[in-house]
């Protein structure tokens, strides 16, 4: 299953509040 | 709601987040208050079931006692070969004491602890929960 992620913490924090979700966040340093 | 953070692309939220290495996952709650922090590389049952606890502290701090309940109670049945294990059986157990009062759950737990997961630091944990006569 694909994963729709985001690239905006932001937004994601506003539409987490929003729809009351949790947030994934996923720090990485690997090559795209 | 999943976002990707890359080292390149965003290094203001390492900085933000306190992220001092990789892979770091966060799991923030609605309220985007930090609930739980993965810091290393985890095998995918061990990842899976890493998540599935966070969500059920997110669930518990909210006092979401039905959900933490699944969420524990899935990590104890479908992942009880993962490190999350006894942490979520011990959990699970103090969820169903907050959602009823009921001690007895403590007691069986730190039973269950002893007997599945007698050298994991919750069995430990739950000691004080068993009857007298057992510890």
């Amino acid at each position: 299953m694909a994963v729709n992620w985001s690239k905006d913490v932001d937004q994601a924090l506003i539409a987490a509040k929003q729809q009351d979700r949790p947030i994934l966040l996923d720090f990485s340093a690997a090559p795209a | 709601m999943p976002v990707k953070a890359h080292i390149k692309e965003h290094p203001a939220w390492f900085h933000r987040f306190e992220a001092v290495w990789t892979p770091t996952v966060l799991l923030l709650d609605s309220d985007g208050k930090e609930r739980v922090r993965l810091e290393g590389y985890l095998p995918n049952q061990d990842f899976v079931a890493a998540l599935e606890s966070g969500l059920g502290r997110i669930a518990f701090v909210h006092k979401k006692y039905p959900d933490a309940d699944r969420w524990y109670g899935d990590v104890v049945t479908r992942f009880g070969r993962s490190h999350s294990a006894p942490g979520a059986m011990y959990w699970r157990a103090v969820t169903h004491y907050k959602a009823t009062n009921d001690h007895a759950v403590l007691g069986k737990a730190a039973e269950e602890l002893r007997s599945t997961y007698p050298s994991s630091v919750w069995a430990s944990k739950a000691v004080p929960w068993l009857p007298k006569s057992a510890e």
